[in-house]
């Protein structure tokens, strides 16, 4: 009895490590059924999770619309648009000129671009810290692959509160969208991130932890700041401009580490996919905006 | 219903059948579950496990790239010391505290403050384990960071102490049971010797107790090493050799659970992670056999 007990204990608490993995996009499948209308949406897998959390609210706002959401990358997005197969294309880049004109080509309609938020990520340190401001070289020895800043007095400051002088590095799971862009913005595609980071599960706790430890420093949605961090003001090398991390700097494109995100439609979007896009742009498809980390068109109400 | 009643020499109500069905179907059903889940998380890993994972590579190197561009690298030995150094840590802090409240509980407390010391043990263990996580996190990282000079408190030991706490009431539930099983003619027995109190708890309930003490002590390990949550916050969730208590660390559940969610189905990062399910199956298996080995071997001697 003890021991039937004992290994359904045991077998029970193996398994609590599978407990939070529900699939996620099942949502959108068992919402097709056959009177509806169909919005086929693909591209950057950053905003894969974005289109999602859109395609499943908008259910709720128009029954009779569904939207088909999958990823793949901007480039297939973008390919799928020339092809005509998608109705839009997500993309974390801008649509180069070339493409343009394969799209209006091949299928007769201009692509229209629109940006629908803001994908910026400000760095984060203690608010006892010294430090002021930081490049794009500086954080890519922090954090990269054999990099060769590990003590706060290399950057030319004493912070006192922190004796051990060691810099804590706070990052992101490793298939985090937040990890992926930032790791490329620091170190291109073929540096990877050192080991030894405290790789966090979640753009809030990123901030959290910051807040609480005078050591450290970290990465995450501008968003997420609150008035007990401080946000660096950052510049591509050292002789560079520095430009804090606030919404005007974002939109100017003078902050390096932020991108806009883009929705691409087939020639002017007409009938429900102008519904959703017009959605997308309201109060409310912002908001899920901002709840998944990236900056809303207008700063409306975060708190 | 007549010809039921012929087999069992008796009448038998149709009832009873169904409801004797019904608890076989029960026990059966336990088996089924765990083969079951081997099967699924085996299903998940095993093109990956037979074709293309370096399995020296995955066991013996720390470094865990499952997402690189240029280069990945699945190696678990950071996880795996992880997960076991925040385990034996935190049996290190909650087995004396367990045992020593269950003996406490069971053998000096009088009858109405055992019924409060009870209820107040249960409401530990009724704490989900997100809420330890966010203590962890929150206010623990500080007191750490404050008490030990440390650069950061989420460490090793800022885990253990969540996993201490959540397998104290366990320890104490099942090891205080065992000391009850202990029939009363022992104490009486004892005491007429001439025995202390001392000399009674270590001499003659202890050894009686054993199997049930241990018992508390595994299911309270198998608590600790199936944790999720409480360590993915507390720990640092850093892939890191474990030095000491105050280094930052990184489990295997931690990282199914953080990893599992954004991973794509199918790919080989995917396919690893539910190979680390099959290790932490593997190893808890190890631990209820050497237990049963170890409670085989006390009853013989």
């Amino acid at each position: 009895m003890l021991k039937t007990f004992l290994n359904l204990i045991l077998l029970s608490a193996c398994c609590i490590g599978f407990g939070g993995c529900a699939p996620n996009g099942e949502m959108t499948a068992t919402a097709q059924k056959s009177k509806q209308a169909i919005i086929k949406n693909k591209g950057s897998d950053t905003m894969v999770n974005l289109a999602q959390a859109w395609a499943e609210a908008y259910t709720d706002v128009s029954p009779t619309a569904s939207v088909e959401v999958s990823g793949g990358g901007s480039g297939t997005g973008v390919a799928a648009l020339i092809n005509g197969t998608v109705d839009i294309a997500n993309c974390s880049r801008q649509i180069k000129p070339m493409e343009l004109a394969q799209a209006t080509e091949n299928t007769g309609k201009v692509p229209q671009e629109f940006i629908v938020g803001y994908d910026a990520l400000a760095v984060y340190v203690h608010q006892d810290n010294p430090l002021d401001r930081i490049s794009i070289r500086e954080l890519a020895e922090i954090y990269g692959e054999r990099g060769t800043l590990t003590k706060w007095s290399q950057l030319g400051i004493a912070h006192e509160d922190c004796p051990s002088d060691k810099i804590i590095r706070i990052s992101r799971q490793s298939n985090s969208g937040t990890y992926f862009y930032f790791r490329e913005a620091l170190l291109g595609k073929t540096r990877d991130f050192a080991l030894g980071s405290l790789d966090l599960h979640g753009s809030k706790d990123v901030v959290e932890v910051v807040e609480r430890t005078p050591c450290a420093i970290g990465y995450s949605g501008m968003g997420y700041a609150t008035e007990h961090v401080k946000m660096l003001d950052v510049a591509i090398e050292s002789g560079a401009p520095y430009y804090a991390p606030n919404l005007q700097n974002v939109l100017d494109k003078t902050y390096p580490i932020a991108r806009p995100l883009y929705m691409y439609s087939l020639g002017e979007p007409t009938g429900e996919v102008k519904n959703y896009l017009d959605w997308i742009f309201s109060r409310e498809g912002q908001s899920i905006v901002e709840k998944l980390g990236f900056v809303p068109l207008e700063n409306e109400g975060s708190p | 219903m007549k010809i039921l009643g012929k087999n069992r020499g008796t009448n038998v109500p149709l009832s009873e059948t169904v409801i004797e069905l019904f608890i076989r179907l029960c026990g059966i059903s336990s088996i089924l579950f765990v083969f079951g889940i081997f099967f699924f998380v085996f299903r998940e890993g095993a093109d990956f496990l037979f074709g293309g994972l370096d399995l020296g590579q995955f066991l013996t190197s720390p470094e865990w790239y499952p997402t690189s561009l240029g280069n990945k690298r699945y190696g678990t030995l950071a996880l795996i010391l992880g997960t076991f150094s925040v385990t034996a840590l935190a049996m290190l802090l909650a087995v004396p505290f367990g045992l020593g409240a269950a003996i406490f509980v069971s053998e000096f407390c009088s009858p109405k403050l055992r019924e409060t010391f009870k209820i107040i043990i249960e409401l530990l263990a009724a704490i989900p384990s997100v809420v330890w996580g966010f203590i962890g996190l929150t206010l623990m990282n500080q007191l750490i960071i404050k008490l030990f000079n440390a650069p950061i408190g989420l460490t090793m030991l800022n885990g253990s102490i969540m996993l201490a706490l959540m397998s104290v009431p366990i320890i104490v539930s099942i090891a205080e049971d065992a000391l009850k099983a202990v029939p009363d003619s022992y104490r009486e027995a004892a005491e007429a010797l001439g025995a202390t109190r001392w000399q009674l708890i270590y001499r003659v309930l202890l050894p009686a107790a054993k199997n049930g003490l241990l018992a508390a002590v595994l299911l309270g390990a198998a608590r600790s090493i199936g944790e999720t949550m409480a360590v993915l916050m507390a720990t640092g969730h850093s892939v890191n050799i474990p030095e000491g208590p105050l280094s930052w660390i990184r489990t295997l559940t931690a990282t199914i659970a953080a990893e599992l969610g954004e991973v794509a189905r199918g790919g080989e990062h995917y396919q690893v992670l539910f190979i680390i399910g099959i290790l932490l199956f593997t190893i808890t298996f190890a631990v209820n056999l050497i237990a049963d080995l170890v409670i085989k071997g006390i009853r013989k001697a």
